[in-house]
């Protein structure tokens, strides 16, 4: 079987805060399967890297193809219906919306035109059916009439998956998925990003290393802009430059 | 339960409205005052669309509401007064305008946005002021009400009460089922989180663009009724201070829900009246009023009652 | 002719222009710094209007009169800041919006209960009395003049307080980014408090001096607000020099609209549709010129906060 497309390719990615290189010549392939984690020490540069993946910042040099396509200059929104779903860091579920509406508005963006003004949207079957799958796949379907502001906060980041996959998206953006979250609850979301590996092709930036090496095909390693190597978990665990870049970090 | 509930105050309030003629209101000045009432009522609504529904605060609805009004001038001027001209009229002058405005004042948010709202309505006020053929400053009198099919019957008080209140209760469900739909679900969305909005595909300038432009629409109907009710247009119409009331209406009111912008409108109405009838510097008495109840009235009216049970359980 | 009716407009649209900039500076500062949206802060220039025209009658001295009107509408504003303003940090900006304009409500129906409907009269300055000829058969008044001067001297001084001072300082960060500002555990209270009686006392400088060749009126102040929303727009929110730049524009375009427009059109319409359309177009040419600049810009020319 032939190797499938890659998913997503940065080519020479620049960005500058001032005299700061933040990104420094990215390049990265991200296959249409599996976890590539993107790790590095504090002030590697990885949210600025989600951020220009993402669409809500603009790179001031180099190229972003997704699915073959060039998307270095569209914004978040367009991105987004192309398939490029992101989960946010610190998490922007809407308080306001039940956990079923949350995610039903991520089906509805692919789902026809929006601009439909007078059928309520909570009585469209094809759109709840669709949310309460993608809750159903994180675990979270009992919890759908529950608005989105009560929710725990491992829950929360559950829902975050959850609206991200009723995009469905062609590749999963997660800034910190496990970030905040408890042991238990880092235990649950684990389980539920190896369940998804399989199916879907993830980006992956985190903090917490054993999560990283238990859970990725690949690991990139960012420090101070550059990447300074990817491979295999295994190769990454003996890169000397990796553990030189880490040294009197905690891990 | 809870659609019982969220229905049952819209309700009282419109039944109320339908009951007032036959229940001791039934006089001229004061079919006037609730005919006045219903109108702004009814501006407000679309106003509440874009404050509770959008997260968009303008200070320059009045102009839209002036721009519907003036839509009936021109009209009478030039000797048409068929209601079926003149509404959509209206409806349409004023949902440009709202559409040429908001196109640049929506690319803004927050206090921007308050501002850019502030001066296009400024803008339309000068104008009005500056267009001698209608009068200029001191404004124009209609020749007459708006006629439908040729028959003059608007010019009955009690059918026009109704009339109004008619469109007051379609205004309040066409705005319930707006917020409820597909592109209400987005529009809320863009106001609780436009980044997470934009994150799952919508770029929210267009829905508040189209939005917007639905406000306007409902400001030019209520406008053109306003004319009709006055029998009168003038540039204050357009005042920014007018502006200013109706968003005080809304928050009066409440912003949880569009009947809120019902209550607040009918509300300060009845308190600027009774003000008025009190003292002709009643300003000063409404302006501090004005302001502890943005200080202390955080639910608004309609949250007065939760508000008051928090206080005595402590 | 026309050339010098252009230099009389022009010096008549940069005079209003350092009005503006006036009441802008703090308004835009105040915002910049406290992300606290005034509406009131035209009532202070109407109240400076007042003050000045009363106590230049009282004490027979316009000098004497600018002088007491400056510490009282000082005064004013700071009791403004006690009463309401300071419970209004902390709310969003509807509220804000909203209990400022109760306030204007309240003093602008004062000041109509205090000293009447009808417009007060100001007589110009002793000293400032007269024209001066700028050009063979071109006369300008010195008061004008003098405000232009006064206006740009105070700009001035302005620019080296915020660039030059420590104070200065803290109120461009505050306006970049406040958060950071209160955590170097500067008192943000007591800038705030400075930043405002600061702003309150320029629009009440403003009003004293346009006293004289304006008609001092109830609701004088909200026009003037509201073009000095337009400045701080254009010029961008937080930004003096943006303001300052922003101001003259709107001066010279509104004065030279209003006043050339009916004159241009025709040229190429009939005396009285031209006239119509230039009094209908000069009164929207400011804020066509502000959506056009938007357009281009949406964050003004001088954007004080990044990002």
């Amino acid at each position: 079987m032939a190797e499938p497309a890659p998913i997503l390719q940065l080519e020479g990615l620049r960005k500058r805060f001032g005299g700061l290189a933040v990104t420094d010549d990215v390049s990265l392939t991200v296959a249409a399967r599996g976890i590539h984690a993107v790790i590095g020490p504090n002030g590697a540069g990885k949210t600025t890297l989600i951020h220009q993946i993402s669409g809500t910042l603009a790179p001031d040099a180099g190229r972003i193809r997704f699915a073959g396509r060039d998307i270095t200059t569209l914004p978040l929104h367009r991105r987004a219906r192309l398939g490029l779903a992101r989960s946010f860091q610190i998490t922007a579920v809407l308080p306001g919306f039940s956990a079923l509406e949350n995610v039903a508005l991520a089906v509805q963006s692919g789902a026809g035109s929006s601009f439909r003004f007078c059928r309520p949207a909570a009585a469209e079957a094809r759109l709840n059916t669709a949310a309460l799958a993608a809750l159903a796949e994180v675990g979270l379907e009992h919890r759908a009439a529950v608005a989105a502001g009560a929710l725990s906060h491992g829950e929360k980041r559950q829902l975050e998956l959850a609206i991200a996959l009723a995009l469905q998206p062609r590749l999963l953006l997660l800034d910190e998925p496990l970030a905040g979250a408890g042991p238990e609850e880092t235990e649950r979301l684990i389980g539920i990003l190896r369940r998804l590996k399989s199916a879907y092709a993830i980006l992956l930036v985190e903090h917490d290393m054993q999560a990283v090496f238990a859970l990725a095909d690949r690991i990139s390693v960012l420090s101070l802009g550059r990447v300074i190597a990817t491979g295999t978990p295994e190769a990454i665990r003996a890169d000397p430059e990796v553990r030189a870049a880490y040294l009197g970090e905690e891990e | 339960m809870e659609r019982l509930r969220a229905a049952a105050l819209p309700l009282l309030i419109l039944g109320l409205l339908a009951a007032a003629p036959f229940i001791g209101f039934g006089a001229g000045h004061e079919l006037t005052l609730l005919a006045r009432a219903m109108i702004l009522g009814m501006a407000a609504l679309g106003l509440w669309l874009l404050v509770g529904g959008a997260g968009l605060v303008s200070l320059g609805h009045a102009a839209l509401l002036g721009v519907g009004a003036y839509a009936v001038v021109v009209m009478d001027a030039a000797g048409i007064t068929e209601a079926a001209i003149v509404a959509p009229s209206a409806i349409g002058a004023a949902a440009l305008f709202a559409l040429l405005t908001g196109a640049v004042a929506i690319r803004t948010t927050g206090v921007h946005f308050i501002m850019i709202t502030l001066a296009f309505g400024q803008m339309g006020f000068f104008t009005a002021a500056s267009l001698a053929v209608y009068g200029g400053d001191d404004g124009y009198t209609l020749y007459g009400r708006t006629t439908l099919g040729g028959a003059r019957w608007l010019e009955d008080r009690l059918a026009f009460h109704y009339l109004c209140l008619g469109l007051l209760a379609a205004t309040l469900l066409a705005c319930r089922a707006l917020l409820a739909s597909r592109f209400g679900r987005v529009l809320r969305a863009t106001r609780e989180n436009p980044l997470r909005a934009a994150a799952v595909g919508f770029n929210p300038y267009p829905y508040r663009l189209v939005a917007y432009t639905i406000a306007g629409g409902i400001a030019g109907l209520a406008g053109a009724l306003l004319a009709n009710a006055t029998e009168f247009v003038a540039p204050s119409f357009l005042a920014w201070q007018r502006s200013g009331d109706l968003l005080f209406m809304v928050i009066l009111g409440g912003l949880g829900s569009p009947q809120g912008a019902l209550l607040g409108a009918l509300a300060m109405v009845l308190v600027e009246e009774w003000l008025s009838h009190l003292t002709e510097h009643w300003r000063l008495v409404f302006g501090p009023l004005l302001i502890l109840a943005v200080l202390f009235l955080r639910g608004g009216l309609e949250g007065l009652p939760a508000q008051l049970r928090r206080r005595r359980d402590g | 002719m026309t050339t010098q009716l252009l230099l009389v407009q022009t010096l008549n649209g940069l005079q209003f222009g350092v009005l503006l900039f006036l009441v802008a500076a703090g308004l835009t500062l105040v915002f910049g710094v406290m992300d606290f949206i005034n509406l009131a802060h035209g009532v202070q220039y109407m109240l400076g209007a007042y003050l000045g025209a009363t106590l230049a009658a009282a004490t027979g001295s316009f000098w004497a009169g600018l002088a007491l009107a400056l510490p009282a509408a000082l005064g004013c504003g700071l009791l403004l800041e006690w009463l309401v303003f300071r419970h209004l940090y902390a709310r969003d900006h509807l509220s804000q919006v909203l209990a400022t304009f109760g306030v204007i409500l309240f003093l602008n129906e004062a000041v109509r209960v205090l000293w009447g409907s009808a417009p007060l009269q100001t007589p110009t300055p002793e000293a400032l009395a007269g024209g001066i000829t700028l050009m063979p058969g071109l006369q300008y008044p010195v008061y004008r003049l003098a405000i232009l001067g006064a206006g740009l001297g105070t700009a001035a001084l302005l620019w080296l307080l915020v660039e030059r001072t420590r104070a200065g300082a803290l109120v461009r960060a505050g306006a970049s980014n406040a958060p950071m500002v209160a955590a170097l555990g500067v008192d943000i209270h007591r800038l705030f408090m400075l930043v405002f009686g600061f702003g309150a006392m320029l629009a009440g400088f403003a009003g004293v001096m346009a006293a004289p060749i304006l008609s001092v009126e109830p609701g004088m102040g909200d026009t003037v607000l509201i073009l000095a929303f337009v400045v701080i727009v254009i010029g961008g929110i937080g930004s003096v020099r943006g303001a300052f730049l922003a101001a003259l524009l709107v001066g010279v375009i509104e004065t030279l609209g209003r006043s050339l427009l009916p004159d241009l059109l025709r040229l190429v319409l009939a005396p009285s549709p031209a006239r119509q359309a230039g009094a209908a177009l000069g009164s929207m040419l400011v804020y066509m010129a502000m959506a056009l600049i938007l357009a281009v810009r949406p964050r003004g020319l001088f954007p004080a906060r990044a990002g």
